[in-house]
């Protein structure tokens, strides 16, 4: 537009006397100005107390200056140390030295815990030798592997090694069932210990089969719903609306008593005879109880999206279909099914989203083969309270979202989402 | 327009009000709830209010140091006494998120025994106070069970061909691997050695293997007599003071296995930088004094830490005919074959037993 | 559809009906956990079953004893008669009366500043000036999208450093970064079909930008801001995850009271709550119905 004015500049001049382009752009400039300022704040405040807050998060996951902060001296030696020579003198004077100041400060479980998450089973060994770290006389190197000979392993120093370096691959590595040494980089981790990438897939298994299981009652319903008077069908959306509105807790607090063992389902099982007293269904508290309620939680989601497609498909096509000789299945399927694919794919993204990431469902329904990774990620935050680790998760989850998030955008746009 | 926007106002600033006068007590004092937090109250809690004036607001958690980590570490800190198992005081302690507890402040036994003679042995720590000694076992449910084929061991809990019916369990490597080895024939004496190595990890996970499908798994103390209750299990792993409790207060009809029993101790600790640190040290020690040890032993089948309270310990509350002594995990009839926890190798082994452990439960 | 054509063929009658049925069934699964809770919130019986009374009508099967629970438990001298002193005792230690007026003082607060927060800003992003607007976009709706497991353990780290956690301030932060998204939505939505001539027309007639904005745009959105602001009040309301990991026992909310419940000793007290809170989203479900039908009528759409 404005390279339309540079051709005839000079010649149109605004009321004032300014050129005209120049007050253009000036008029430009406020409105822009005006419609920055009105989203400036909201901006601040996602940005204050959701984005950093979650940068701060992910940078946990391959930072940990715990080992470093507290053994200072130790920490000097081990990184002058190439991992690979027996270890010296040098550092068993620092690892007494940094002992001692931690047993006084009583900051040796935390030293302890660091390397307990590197190497297990060698908490005990660092508390044990901090008690007795004071009477320790040089030569360090003999009286420390004196009082307990598991010093003289080298991999727990190299595990020190690791765990001294602030910014490690660890986490991640471990959040990949992997595993980083100083000596061989990464390696697989032991064959017993290895969950964590089941768990992505079993995560990626749930969302998909309950994508799919929405779809599955989601397509007649919406259909219905389209193709109805509006009358009935807005009386019909409240039965979709309602659950929508129904706190998440409400609805799984209802498939409890719904399908527990002494519950409404087994009851009536029980009574009409389809199975035994003492035969009841496990329906919950497993990877069938965890689908189930998911998919009533979602399945509003899905609708809605369907619907407002299905909506602006005029009845007319399949009338003209059906009178060009097409037999009803033939007209649904190759006339009407194709133009709802932008209500599936928005519904479809949504509803798996969404339950990538689900936490409360899995924890209270789940029992022990309905989990997410969601749920492992709370509990490295709370029981564990392997908060790098759980960083690491949350980044390899984040990451597959966003990119779904993104995928969402390019295609349907994230202004066309919709809400009731 | 503006009506409905005034009253919007009316109502933030009636909430506002609602909200800002929240609970203000003089004392918070967090422990595992049920049956176990009421017999805290009926012996800590209402004596001291009533001797000092003060207020106590009870709170109820589920384990575990992270909340006290994280009130530390952020520095609100909003618990003042918590009730922990050993292996996490000892933890917490270490990692520097706990008050230190100057063992000469606690009240001396009656006798004039000073309290660190009358404390059991490894009942002291430097921030820690014991309070009670449990233990877990498990339970069944004798209505659903014929007498006659009623369990007498731990190998009986894992048998589903002579004791059919589902299996409440703890949700945790802790305790539930030593059964598994106890129950394999492991002596009670040697299950820490085993557990140590490789194989007896293997061992203990293929122990579990066998009854796996029959598990209903718990996370809460409240759970197991409610899952018995409820009919979802017949049997159940618990902790000894709420099945005694749902059978002698709520008149369930189960009985307890105690073959195998694994006790530990629970401990009073005070978090790192607690508003009201005064109060909650003169808290703990009027808690932990022989009357009150004794007298809570009467509302819960929990074992006192002190020497001197043991021969105090009388009838249950609410039934004279109960004595309670015969109900303590540390009763000569039922500490036949009992094994302690022990803090030290959890400390050790805690995160790589979880890991394996959710990792066989995920397969 | 009513009214089936008269070239329907038989196979065509018999598909119809079966797929009506088909629906109906989907109905059912979608409603009917809700409305099991309602009869089972009366049961006398301290089980999540129908027993064989209710299914008779029998009057003595059905009971208000949990609704009674509701306001006693947590109370100090719950056996005290019916007075005053009952009644601030119940306000004042009663474990869910504690969680509901901590639901309704963080939910109406988060509400305000999400609602004002967003509406501004989606007033922005409809303009067409806006730079960067669809990054800027999908920035803000974000929080709706990252699993709240995420956010919420952000949130704890980040609040913990600046003294935010275990307060309310923090947790109404988190509910009102929560609940922007929708307002943005809801807003935006009604913005679109906004018809900018009369914002023209407004201003030939001498008006300025903001008597403009009062009263030109602002009756047409308001719809939009308050159905926002609903949606925003019913997140916060229904949140738990922010507040297990945000919040002390202080700010226990109604969610976080029935987490534990369910995690821990499952009473039927959950199922009376639940039912008055299915209560709640039926009115608030109305309210916002009414919103659609004013909005639609101002903007001159009329339905059918």
């Amino acid at each position: 537009m404005t390279d339309s004015q540079t051709v005839t500049s000079g010649a149109i001049t605004a009321a004032d006397g300014t050129p005209l382009k120049k007050k253009l752009a000036q008029a430009l400039f406020r409105s822009r100005v005006r419609a920055v300022s009105l989203v400036v704040p909201l901006f601040a405040f996602v940005m204050a107390s959701f984005v950093i807050p979650i940068f701060a998060l992910m940078w946990q996951g391959v930072y940990n200056d715990r080992f470093s902060t507290y053994t200072p001296n130790l920490t000097e030696q081990l990184t002058a140390w190439d991992g690979l020579a027996e270890p010296g003198e040098a550092l068993f004077a620092a690892l007494v030295s940094d002992l001692k100041t931690a047993r006084k400060d009583r900051t040796i479980g935390r030293i302890a815990t660091r390397v307990n998450q590197e190497y297990p089973g060698t908490r005990s060994l660092f508390t044990s030798t901090a008690r007795k770290a004071k009477k320790l006389r040089a030569p360090f190197k003999e009286s420390v592997i004196k009082t307990n000979k598991k010093w003289a392993n080298i991999e727990i120093w190299r595990a020190m090694k690791l765990t001294s370096q602030d910014l490690t691959p660890s986490f991640y590595a471990t959040a990949l069932d992997g595993r980083y040494t100083v000596d061989k980089g990464f390696v697989a981790q032991n064959e017993n210990r290895q969950i964590y990438v089941k768990l992505f897939w079993r995560t990626l298994l749930i969302s998909a089969s309950v994508m799919g299981l929405c779809l599955l009652l989601g397509y007649p319903v919406a259909y219905l719903l389209a193709t109805l008077p509006l009358r009935t069908s807005n009386l019909l959306m409240i039965m979709v609306l309602l659950p929508f509105w129904t706190s998440l807790l409400v609805r799984t607090t209802a498939w409890i008593a719904i399908l527990q063992s002494q519950g409404v389902i087994n009851d009536l099982m029980v009574a009409v005879g389809i199975t035994a007293d003492d035969s009841r269904f496990s329906l919950i508290y497993n990877m069938t109880g965890t689908i189930i309620a998911m998919t009533h939680i979602l399945l509003p989601f899905m609708i809605l999206p369907l619907y407002s497609v299905m909506k602006t498909i005029p009845p007319s096509y399949m009338r003209a279909a059906r009178s060009l000789g097409a037999t009803p299945t033939a007209a649904f399927i190759r006339v009407y099914a194709p133009q709802t694919i932008p209500g599936i794919g928005a519904g479809g993204l949504l509803v798996f989203i969404l339950a990538i990431g689900y936490y409360i469902t899995p924890a209270l329904v789940g029992g022990q083969d309905g989990q997410l990774i969601s749920n492992m990620i709370a509990y490295h935050m709370q029981k564990s309270l392997n908060w790098s680790l759980a960083a690491a998760l949350g980044g390899i989850l984040l990451a597959g979202v966003l990119l779904l998030y993104w995928i969402y955008d390019r295609v349907i746009g994230i202004d066309n989402m919709k809400l009731g | 327009m503006s009506g409905l926007t005034k009253k919007l106002i009316a109502i933030a600033g009636a909430s506002v009000f609602v909200g800002s006068t929240a609970v203000a007590a003089d004392l918070t004092v967090v422990s595992w709830g049920g049956a176990y937090t009421k017999s805290q109250v009926e012996a800590y809690h209402k004596p001291w209010m009533a001797k000092t004036g003060k207020t106590i607001v009870s709170e109820d958690y589920g384990g575990g140091i992270a909340e006290i980590k994280a009130q530390v570490e952020s520095g609100n800190v909003t618990w003042d006494v918590v009730d922990v198992e050993l292996s996490d005081a000892i933890r917490a302690c270490d990692e520097g998120l706990l008050e230190p507890i100057d063992h000469s402040t606690l009240p001396p036994a009656p006798d004039g025994t000073p309290a660190t003679e009358d404390f059991l042995p490894g009942t002291l720590h430097d921030c820690a106070v014991a309070n009670i000694v449990w233990s877990s076992v498990y339970a069944y449910d004798s209505s659903k069970v014929r007498n006659w084929n009623a369990p007498k061991t731990m190998a009986d809990f894992f048998d589903t061909k002579a004791f059919p019916g589902k299996r409440g369990m703890r949700k945790s490597p802790k305790v539930t691997m030593e059964f598994a080895l106890i129950a394999d024939g492991v002596p009670t004496s040697e299950v820490y050695d085993v557990l140590g190595t490789e194989e007896g990890i293997a061992r203990a996970f293929a122990k579990l293997d066998t009854i796996k499908e029959d598990v209903v798994w718990w996370e809460a103390g409240a759970q197991p007599p409610q899952l018995l209750a409820d009919g979802e299990v017949v049997f159940s792993t618990a902790w000894n003071g709420r099945v005694f409790n749902a059978k002698n207060a709520e008149g369930q009809p189960f009985e307890m296995v105690w073959d195998g029993q694994i006790y530990d101790l629970d401990l009073f600790v005070i978090p790192k930088g607690s508003k009201n640190k005064e109060a909650a040290l003169d808290f703990v020690a009027f808690s932990t004094a022989t009357e009150q040890l004794a007298a809570q032993a009467s509302w819960i089948s929990y074992g006192p830490a002190r020497a001197s309270s043991e021969a105090r310990i009388g009838t249950f509350h609410s039934d004279s005919s109960i004595k309670m002594a015969d109900h303590m995990p540390t009763a000569a009839a039922n500490f036949k074959n009992a094994l302690q926890n022990d803090f030290e190798f959890w400390a050790d082994n805690a995160d790589q037993l979880n890991e394996r452990f959710n990792a066989w439960l995920a397969k | 559809m009513a009214k089936l054509p008269p070239y329907t063929s038989t196979g065509e009658y018999i598909w119809h009906y079966i797929y009506r049925g088909i629906c109906g069934l989907i109905f059912l699964f979608l409603i009917l956990p809700i409305l099991i809770v309602l009869p089972l919130s009366f049961n006398v019986e301290p089980y999540f079953s129908f027993t064989s009374g209710m299914l008779n009508f029998d009057p003595k099967a059905f009971s208000l004893r949990w609704y009674e629970d509701i306001f006693r438990n947590g109370m100090a001298s719950p056996d005290t008669p019916f007075g005053w002193s009952w009644l601030s005792d119940t306000w004042n230690n009663g474990q869910w009366i504690r969680a509901i007026r901590n639901s309704f003082f963080i939910g109406v607060c988060a509400t305000l500043l999400s609602t004002a927060l967003g509406t501004l800003a989606a007033i922005g992003l409809s303009r067409s000036e806006m730079p960067y607007r669809r990054l800027i976009m999908s920035i803000l709706i974000s929080p709706m999208i990252v699993p709240l497991v995420i956010t919420a353990a952000g949130m704890f780290f980040f609040y913990s450093k600046i003294h935010l956690s275990q307060t309310y301030l923090g947790v109404i932060m988190a509910h009102a970064v929560l609940g922007t998204p929708f307002v943005i939505i809801t807003v935006t939505a009604t913005l679109v079909g906004f018809d900018k001539s009369l914002v023209r027309a407004s201003q030939s007639l001498g008006a300025g930008a903001l008597t403009t904005f009062r009263k030109v745009q602002m009756p047409l959105i308001i719809p939009g801001v308050i159905s926002g602001g609903l949606f925003a009040f019913i997140t916060s309301f229904d949140e738990v995850v922010a507040v297990l990991f945000l919040a002390s026992p202080e700010q226990r909310t109604i969610p976080r009271q029935m987490w534990s419940g369910i995690r821990e000793q499952i009473s039927p007290t959950i199922l009376a709550v639940a039912t008055l809170l299915v209560i709640l989203s039926i009115i608030l479900l109305t309210v916002l119905e009414l919103l659609r039908r004013r909005s639609e009528r101002l903007r001159g759409i009329t339905n059918s």
